[in-house]
This record gives structure tokens, C-alpha cells and sequence, in this order.
């Protein structure tokens, strides 16, 4: 079962790339001898003595015509080991767009160094947008090797120039090899002229790198791309590819953006073979169990990792169009996953010189082939992730709606934090022994409001971000502290002073304990936060502002329709008061894109962490 | 036991044809499959047949007939669409001959293989097409390795190689305007050897002629013609027998075939591996016109 690796190629032609790849070609035996035919006949036909191998990729007339590369070709060869798609970037002009769209679905990076010349500019380009481009493996290739006398200084001189320059990148997987892809050495075969040289061939590196741990199979995604229905056997599925993480029969799901909760009936993959456990990059059809509206355009994730949800994204951009330039206040078609929406530029934060790696803040706009970090307001929310934890959705398109083109390429770096207005009034004191500061957050609200959804992101990012945090859920501590206890108001308010004595607890002990309680008496939260108070620890009130029709609607439990139905006694919002805070700390609505956002806002405007 | 999350490089390969399959029925209005009975529309059938189960195919299918077919082939294309209820447009290169807006070479090398582009573009004009998938392969040809998998067509039809829209990650991009129209190219990654590796692995049936028979044959420029009576014999040309199978099947005037034995799909998929000689340098004389002869065929409107 032979694996495939994608590998894109950058350098300019005069640093030997069409040669390196015609030798990978020619030397794994992958060359169609009407081919090398075709080559050497043009070849002949332009005066020159030996067969150029640059015509090989320059596939299109004009190409052949100018001697120049034009777009992006794609090469395919295989060994018994492995399959392997060149997407061959070239070019020194338009080299960023070039790369950008060959290198997006590449698992690897070929740069070549000319050895005589060393690293330049281009090298360094090349190597930078493979970082961005979130490319986890990069193979520098010192070429012309045999122009050097195969100078084993040379080489390491080259190596540690490049690597000091791949410090700045994040790069997880760099390797160097010393070639002349003119004579072949070190490309399929080990090379005799530089018995210095411990590593592998190049063609032995490409089989042998570890790709297959580079995808996410932590946070289950699935963008919903087309819904499939048949009603002679009253089916419905939902049909997508795999963008993060593992889903299996009988997993709890919940759909995004309606937060539906349901569960995976079946997994089909193509053609209706039954899978029992779906992973990226596989295409499959998932049922779920219960009626639910889910379209394209949906995310179907797991219940306690979810994607960010908002209208607000920082992003990179790469801008591929000729005609134009991005500035602020421009609006685009933006699609994202399965979804599409408008987006509008808010803001332009820097240009980045690729070169120099030097943020230019003063930039007013980004022209053909230069990158810079912007603020994105889209019409709908995304539901994404960091580019940087995952491609699939992380990564989107701009195109313009004058002329359909593409006309850029961005990367998501995370939300962008509203600013918040919420003034907060610190009261800290004596916790600075500690080696972390901690704190509650305390969340209220009606049952099926959304508390558990936003404690359970804001564990997840501060987590994330290396702030020790855990969530105290009110459901759930009632499995085990609180097990004891009913319903009734003083089991309520004796279940609430426990849970605010927990919390304090971790506060004291340098976490941010995230409650998420419904807590539907004034007079219980309120003691909680005296105890917070006297103990000098800060405590947030976060009043999640739900109506009752929404959370009624929403009823994931069918709580309300029990409570409804008279089943059940003494309902919060049905047949029991739910007395809202006088003046909470926060207050978050339905309509808030990014609820979590706020409040790690509020967090941080107010300093609480120091 | 660890479950190795890992797909094999078919699997792989299928997974990203159905991606575009959905993708193209989920944004466009009329897409059509382009179906001739071939190996590589065959496997695209299978493909779109898989992306969409247990629905059926939510868009019909098209050949260009050009009227010079391998009687094997429309027998097999007919089977095809009955078995799997498929509904089947025949534009028909000699409909444009007849009422003139084409004009047939003539001569013994004359070629109706040209004359598609026509046909099928007023196919797609006729039947409001905005989406049509075609098999072309990357790897089939130096002009083709540089399409893209939606690669765009203005109102005439046309490619402009030198302004085609970035490709990236699993985005696609089909804009287009009425008159406009997208061509889709799903196997686009995969290469001759995938393509019967795939046919082998998942039994799928093709004409007969794509395996080792006896007919006669035509030494012509360095190709093995199929003497069929389409084939108008030059000065010289003396027909003889012989074992053959054909590596693609198109026009039966510009179609070679090649000596082989080969009888199954496991036969054939070690013939390929070991040939040295691409599918289009050993059977398609069209492509022998001139170093860029697809190129031009396409910036026309041809696949």
C-alpha cells in the first residue's frame, strides 16, 4: 500500500530545479522514453547540444517560447515505496502566487541552493513561505555540488547560514543535502564524490519522511458539503471530507452553527462502505440520529471541542491578482471550508517583507504577491480553527465579485478580540506568592442558555494558552460532590455554596476555575462572591442572557418540554424564578459571535493574570 | 492493536475526486458528466456513482460522438447508461458536418478528432451546461500538467492558459457568468497506472478492446491503427492480424493500439508498470501535430 507525498519544488531555474527534478524523474526510472524523446528533439530544434530537461515541465507554449516558467505544473512518479505529486513552483516573477497555490496541499518542500552561490534572497523566500504555509517538512538541496569540488565546507558553511535564518521560521523538519542533480549524485543514488556526506539520497529522504502524524486527528471536523438523500429508503446523509480528528458510529456530535446535539448513527464511506472510524483526508456520508435541519455550510464536531465561532478573524493573506490591491474597507467573497460569505477588510495590520522578515505597519495596502496580516469581518460567523492546528480550517480564499477571480489566500491566525466594554475594578491582593494567579468565572443563566458551551472554550484556550484552568459544571459535580442533593431551593442554594467553595479553592491555588452553574438565585451567587472577597480573590460574574424562547427551543435535554409537560417540579424559567444579576461582571447574548472571546478580553484588559 | 489512521495513495486519490464530484453538485446548477465509454470517463462514472450513494447521479451525462466509434464502445456506453438509469446527451459531430458549421477534412489521414470542439461546445450552449467534467489526467500531457481542477472557460469556450485562477488548498473556485462555463477535471491527479490499479481493485468493466484480441491492423507512423472501415488505407498499407488491446479509446481514425497479451486488468496493470512509453506518445496521432498541439486544442475549447 504505497503512500503518496506531495512535494512542491521553489528556486530559480538557474539553481538547477528543472535538472534536480528531470534526474529524480530520468534516474527513478519514471521517464517515458517518448518523452526524453520529445525533449531531446525540441532540445535540438533550439540549438542546444544537450538534451534540457527544463522542457520537460515548461509544458506550455509560450513557456518553451520565452525559456521562462509561467504557472505552476504538476509531475507525478512513483517508486515501490511511495507515490509522489510534484507541484513545480517556479519563477522569478510571480515566484509568491506560484508558490502559495503549489505549495497549499504539500506535505513537503524542496529548496535549492545554488553551492557556489549560497543562500539568497530567493532561498530564504522560498523557505519562509513554506513556514507560513504551515509546510511541516523542508529539504534544502545545496546544488552543483560538482562546481564546488565537493567541498565539504562549503556545504556546512551554507547549512548553518540557512539554519540560523530557519530559526525565525517554524519549521519542525529541516534537512540538507548535498547534490549535483547534474551528474546525479545524491539525488537517487548515494553520491561517491563526497564520502563526507553521512545522509540519505534525496529520492531516499522523499521515501522514507514521516508525513502521515502531520494531520490533526485530535479536533473532529467535519464541514457539511452536500447533503445526500434518497427517499426511496428515506436516507439522509450528510456528506463531507474529513478535515480534523477521528469520528466514529455512536459518537455525540453537535452540529454548528444551530449547536444541535446529536448523535452518529452511521459512517459510509464512498460508495457505501460502512466505516468505523472516519479520519482526514477521507470523503465520507455521516447520518445522525434525530430529525435536525443541517446544510452545507454546517460543521459537525464533537461536544467538548468545538471550532471558534465568529465574524471577527485576524488573518494572514498572500494577494495572487495582478489587477488591484488589498486595502481596508474592501469587501470579498470569502469561502472557508463549505462555507461562503462576504467578508470585509477592517484593517490592515502590517505588510510583512518576506525578505527581512520586517513588519511595515505604515502599509496602506497589498499588491500582487505581497503578504500581510489583516482583520476580517465576515457577515456570518466561520466556524474555524488556527491555520496552525489545522489547515483545512484555517485556510480560505477571497475572490472578487466584478471578476470571480481569486484574488487571495489567507491563513487564519485566531479571532480577533472585540473590545470590550466593560470596565473592570480590581481587587486583588496577596497572591502574588503564587506562581499563578488565579480566579473564578463564574457563569449564570437559564437551562440550555449556552453556559457549558462558552466554560467549556474558555477552559480550552486558556488551557491552550498555558493558564492552569478547570471547569466545575454544574451537571456534572452533581454526579459526585453534590449527589446528595434535589432540586428543591435549599438543595439549590446548599449545591451552589459548595461548587463557590470549590472554585475559591482553585482560585487560591493559582487556577481559573470556570463554573458553569445555572445558580438561579441572586442571594447564592452573591455569597460565593463575598467568600471570593474575603479571600482576596477576583471573581467574575458572567451573566450568560439567553431568552426563554431560545432556550425553550433549544431544550438539547428536553427538560423543558418535561417541565412543560408537568413532569418534572420546580423548573428554572418554567414553574421556579430565575433571578438575573443586578450587575454582573459581563453579559453575553445569543447573537455574541465569539463568547469566550470576551470574556479571555475582559481577562486580560483587566490584568488580572499579574 | 493502534488503528494506523493512514489512507493508501488510491484511497487518497478517490477520497479527492469525490470532494470535487460533491463540491461541483453542491455550487453549480447543470453540470454534465462527459461519458465515452473510455477507461477514464468509465472510472469517472464509478467515482461520481460512489460520491453521491445511495442517490443517484444528480446530473446526466454527455458524449461527443464523432461518428468514427468502436462499435465495442457505443454497445458498452448503451449497457452503461441503461444499468445504472443514467440520462445520456449524444451531440453529434456529424449534426455540425451536416448543417455546415464544420468542415471535414478530407484525405486519407482525415480526422474528425478536431471537429469535437465544436460539437461539444454547442452541446454545452444547447443543453445550459455550467459545470462539465471531463477525465483528462495531469499526466497525460505537458499542456495538461499545468490545468487546474476547476479550470474556467469564457463565453467562447475557451482556455487562457497564461490567466488562470490560483488553486488552493481543497477550495475551488467556479465563478463564472451566464455563457461561462467551468470544466472539471476530477481525476486530475491520478496517473494511467492509478487508473487500472483502480479498475483492478474495484472490478469495474470497460469495453472489450481494452484487452489483448485479435484484429487487423495498419502499420501507420510508427503507430498500430485498428483497420476499421473508417480507415482509408494509403499507397503501401497492407492490413495483417495480430494480438492488440488499445491503451485509450477516442476517434478509430487517430486511436493506436498496442501489441499486447494482456486479457485482465491485473495483466495490464503490470504492462504499464513496466512500459516506457506514455499512453499518448504510443497511441494518439493528434497529439503528433505539433509541440503544442493540445495546447492549441485547448485554448479552442477541446478537453
Amino acid at each position: 500500500m504505497p503512500q503518496l507525498l506531495r512535494l512542491a519544488t521553489a528556486g530559480s531555474v538557474d539553481d538547477g530545479k528543472s535538472t534536480l527534478i528531470g534526474r529524480l524523474l530520468f534516474d527513478s526510472k519514471s521517464l517515458f522514453t517518448d518523452q526524453l524523446a520529445a525533449v531531446e528533439r525540441a532540445s535540438r530544434q533550439r540549438g542546444e547540444d544537450y538534451p534540457n530537461l527544463a522542457l520537460l515541465t515548461d509544458g506550455l507554449r509560450a513557456e518553451r517560447e520565452q525559456g521562462i516558467t509561467i504557472d505552476v505544473a504538476y509531475r507525478y512518479f512513483a517508486t515501490p515505496r511511495r507515490k509522489f505529486v510534484i507541484a513545480d513552483t517556479p519563477g522569478h516573477i510571480q515566484y509568491t502566487r506560484n508558490m502559495v497555490t503549489g505549495a497549499s496541499t504539500a506535505d513537503l518542500a524542496l529548496v535549492l541552493v545554488d553551492a557556489r552561490k549560497g543562500v539568497l534572497q530567493q532561498s530564504r523566500r522560498h523557505a519562509f513561505l513554506a513556514s507560513l504555509l504551515g509546510i511541516p517538512h523542508l529539504v534544502l538541496c545545496v546544488n552543483k555540488m560538482d562546481l564546488v569540488g565537493w567541498s565539504r565546507e562549503r556545504f556546512d558553511e551554507i547549512r548553518e547560514d540557512f539554519r540560523r535564518f530557519a530559526m525565525k521560521l517554524d519549521v519542525t523538519d529541516l534537512s540538507f543535502i548535498p547534490v549535483s542533480a547534474l551528474h546525479g549524485d545524491n539525488v537517487v543514488h548515494r553520491s561517491a564524490s563526497m564520502p563526507w556526506y553521512e545522509g540519505t539520497s534525496l529520492l531516499h529522504h522523499l521515501e522514507e519522511v514521516h508525513v502521515a502524524s502531520d494531520r490533526n486527528l485530535i479536533d473532529a471536523r467535519l464541514p457539511v458539503q452536500y447533503v445526500i438523500r434518497q427517499g426511496g429508503r428515506d436516507f439522509r446523509g450528510y456528506a463531507g471530507t474529513v478535515a480534523g480528528g477521528v469520528f466514529k458510529p455512536g459518537d455525540e456530535v453537535v452540529v454548528l452553527p444551530s449547536g444541535l446535539s446529536s448523535r452518529v448513527a452511521a459512517i459510509w464511506g464512498p460508495g457505501g462502505m460502512p466505516v468505523t472510524e472516519a479520519f482526514p483526508p477521507q470523503a465520507v456520508t455521516v447520518q445522525l440520529t434525530g430529525e435536525l435541519d443541517v446544510g452545507r455550510g454546517d460543521l459537525i464536531c464533537r461536544p467538548a471541542n468545538r471550532p471558534h465561532t465568529g465574524q471577527d478573524l485576524d488573518a494572514m493573506v498572500c494577494w495572487l491578482a495582478e489587477a488591484g490591491s488589498l486595502t481596508p474597507g474592501a469587501t470579498y467573497t470569502i469561502r472557508h471550508t463549505t462555507a461562503e460569505t462576504t467578508a470585509a477588510v477592517q484593517k490592515l495590520d502590517y505588510r510583512l517583507d518576506v525578505d527581512t522578515l520586517h513588519r511595515d505597519e505604515t502599509a496602506k495596502a497589498l499588491a500582487l504577491n505581497e503578504i500581510g496580516r489583516v482583520q476580517l469581518r465576515t457577515r456570518k460567523p466561520l466556524l474555524f480553527d488556527p491555520y496552525r492546528r489545522n489547515r483545512a480550517t484555517g485556510s480560505f480564499i477571497l475572490v472578487d465579485d466584478t471578476t470571480g477571480n481569486t484574488v487571495a489566500a489567507g491563513m487564519i491566525t485566531g479571532p480577533a478580540l472585540p473590545a470590550s466594554r466593560v470596565v473592570w475594578h480590581a481587587a486583588a491582593v496577596g497572591r502574588e506568592e503564587r506562581a499563578t494567579r488565579g480566579l473564578t468565572v463564574w457563569l449564570t443563566g437559564l437551562s440550555a442558555s449556552g453556559k457549558s458551551t462558552i466554560a467549556v472554550e474558555l477552559e480550552r484556550r486558556l488551557v491552550a494558552a498555558g493558564r492552569p484552568a478547570y471547569l466545575l459544571d454544574g451537571d456534572n459535580l452533581r454526579h459526585g460532590l453534590n449527589a446528595d442533593l434535589g432540586f428543591g431551593a435549599a438543595d439549590r442554594a446548599e449545591n451552589v455554596r459548595r461548587v463557590g467553595e470549590v472554585a475559591r479553592l482553585f482560585a487560591d491555588a493559582g487556577v481559573v476555575a470556570v463554573a458553569s452553574l445555572i445558580s438561579p438565585y441572586r442571594a447564592d451567587r452573591d455569597r460565593v462572591r463575598e467568600v471570593h472577597e474575603r479571600a482576596g480573590l477576583p471573581f467574575l460574574e458572567v451573566f450568560v442572557d439567553t431568552p426563554l424562547e431560545v432556550c425553550e427551543a433549544r431544550d438539547p435535554k428536553g427538560m423543558y418540554a418535561k417541565a412543560r409537560a408537568g413532569e418534572i417540579r420546580g423548573f428554572t424559567g418554567v414553574d421556579d424564578p430565575y433571578e438575573a444579576p443586578v450587575s454582573p461582571d459581563l453579559v453575553l447574548r445569543p447573537d455574541d459571535p465569539d463568547p469566550a472571546a470576551r470574556i479571555l478580553t475582559l481577562l486580560n484588559r483587566s490584568a488580572l493574570w499579574e | 492493536m493502534t488503528t494506523v489512521y493512514e489512507l493508501s495513495h488510491l484511497e487518497l486519490l478517490e477520497a479527492e475526486s469525490v470532494h470535487i464530484f460533491r463540491e461541483v453538485a453542491a455550487t453549480f446548477e447543470h453540470p454534465v458528466l462527459l461519458f465515452s465509454g473510455g477507461k477514464d470517463s468509465v472510472v469517472m462514472l464509478a467515482l461520481a456513482a460512489k460520491a453521491f450513494w445511495p442517490a443517484p447521479l444528480p446530473f446526466p451525462v454527455l458524449h461527443v460522438d464523432t461518428g468514427h466509434n468502436f462499435d465495442e464502445v457505443i454497445e458498452f456506453r448503451d449497457r452503461v447508461v441503461d444499468r445504472m438509469g443514467l440520462r445520456l446527451h449524444v451531440a453529434r459531430v456529424q449534426d455540425d458536418i451536416d448543417a455546415g458549421r464544420v468542415t471535414e477534412d478530407t484525405g486519407p489521414r482525415a480526422s474528425r478528432n478536431r471537429l469535437q470542439t465544436v460539437t461539444l461546445l454547442r452541446a454545452i450552449r444547447e443543453g445550459g451546461f455550467d459545470a462539465v467534467f471531463g477525465g483528462a489526467r495531469r499526466d497525460e500531457e505537458k499542456a495538461r500538467a499545468k490545468e487546474r481542477v476547476f479550470s474556467f472557460r469564457d463565453e467562447f469556450g475557451q482556455w487562457d492558459p497564461r490567466n488562470q485562477r490560483p488553486e488552493l488548498w481543497n477550495l475551488y473556485n467556479g465563478r463564472h457568468r451566464r455563457g461561462e462555463h467551468i470544466r472539471v477535471f476530477p481525476l486530475s491527479n491520478w496517473t494511467e497506472l492509478d487508473i487500472w490499479s483502480y479498475i483492478a481493485a474495484e472490478r469495474i468493466e470497460l469495453p472489450a478492446i481494452y484487452y489483448a484480441h485479435r484484429r487487423p491492423v495498419v502499420q501507420r507512423d510508427g503507430m498500430l491503427l485498428a483497420h476499421t472501415r473508417f480507415l482509408r488505407l494509403l499507397d503501401g498499407e497492407e492490413p495483417y492480424e495480430a494480438t492488440v488491446r488499445f491503451r485509450t479509446v477516442g476517434d478509430a481514425t487517430c486511436t493506436g493500439c498496442v501489441e499486447s497479451t494482456a486479457a485482465n486488468p491485473a495483466e495490464v496493470v503490470a504492462e504499464v508498470a513496466a512500459t516506457r512509453v506514455t499512453e499518448r506518445g504510443a497511441t494518439r496521432a493528434d497529439d503528433r501535430i505539433s509541440e503544442a498541439g493540445m495546447e492549441d486544442r485547448k485554448k479552442e475549447g477541446y478537453f
